[in-house]
């Protein structure tokens, strides 16, 4: 595939890559950008996602969950689009709190690509991208679908119903 | 012990997870209940590696609020998260084991799993920022 079909297929995929997975939807996850091999999604600050009161800034799961997905989808822009994704690690560093009030990014990079796997590097940021609050490192395999599971799934996004 | 998880357990987002704790003498269960909004990839199917990653934190956070009399919360200075097993759309449970507490840093690690202790779905480990009671 050019460059310019992959960017076109990640594109059209674009709205299933966070509205498809229940658990960024529930978390208000947005895409911001999608490209082969990178990919921004944003977290905007809600208070039902605040880690402690008392701080008001967000639980570290919550960047967990964004550094995840974010590095997941950039490691499926990177294996060509095609591929369902299983994360084989995760690491986190929490360089600092998230300021409360500000919505979180993360924006991630595949650092290489194989056919089977994926390496990939991310960042978390309220605002100024060389003022991080959290870096990951993680890797990802290519993993077979459940065809059944897929067929249902499509289907169901296609009747605009919930697809789990 | 449960008095003193109160902190975590009136965390809006351990709420919003729906994250609780069973509690016997010494040990402490975290369980994740399924819900249709933990579902990462419906093609896969299975629950979202983050929302595992986060419910591993909580279940880390517990364990040392359990073991000792914390002022506040612990905070996650790193972990890192091993992911065993396609996790499936069922309950998660998850135990928490100190590896070393000190003065202010504790490492800990997480087990996760489902149908079998002995068959983990995931694994944590990370360092937690600790500040001991006066």
């Amino acid at each position: 595939m050019t460059d310019d079909k992959l960017q076109a297929h990640l594109e059209s995929l674009a709205p299933l890559l966070v509205d498809g997975s229940p658990h960024a939807v529930a978390l208000g996850l947005k895409l911001e950008a999608i490209a082969p091999g990178s990919a921004s999604i944003r977290a905007p600050y809600r208070d039902d996602l605040v880690g402690d009161p008392e701080t008001r800034v967000l639980h570290g799961g919550v960047i967990t969950a964004l550094l995840d997905h974010a590095s997941g989808t950039a490691a499926f822009a990177g294996m060509g689009g095609r591929e369902a994704l299983a994360t084989l690690d995760l690491r986190i560093d929490y360089m600092r709190p998230a300021e409360p009030g500000r919505d979180v990014i993360a924006e991630a990079k595949t650092i290489r690509v194989t056919k089977q796997f994926a390496f990939v590097s991310a960042i978390a940021h309220d605002g100024d991208p060389d003022d991080p609050v959290a870096t990951a490192h993680s890797a990802f395999m290519a993993t077979r679908v459940s065809k059944a599971a897929a067929d249902k799934a499509r289907k169901a996004i296609e009747n605009g119903q919930s697809p789990v | 012990m449960s008095a003193r998880l109160s902190p975590l357990m009136s965390s809006p987002y351990v709420k919003t997870l729906g994250v609780r704790f069973d509690d016997h003498g010494d040990e402490l269960t975290g369980i994740l209940p399924y819900a249709e909004t933990l579902v990462g990839n419906p093609l896969i199917p299975a629950l979202h590696g983050g929302a595992i990653g986060a419910f591993m934190e909580i279940t880390a956070s517990a364990g040392l609020l359990a073991a000792s009399r914390l002022a506040g919360l612990p905070k996650p200075i790193d972990v890192s998260v091993d992911y065993l097993r396609p996790v499936r759309p069922q309950d998660v449970y998850a135990r928490a084991a100190i590896t070393r507490q000190g003065s202010r840093v504790a490492n800990v690690r997480v087990e996760a799993w489902q149908d079998r202790r002995g068959a983990p779905v995931a694994a944590l480990h990370g360092h937690f920022l600790i500040k001991p009671e006066d």
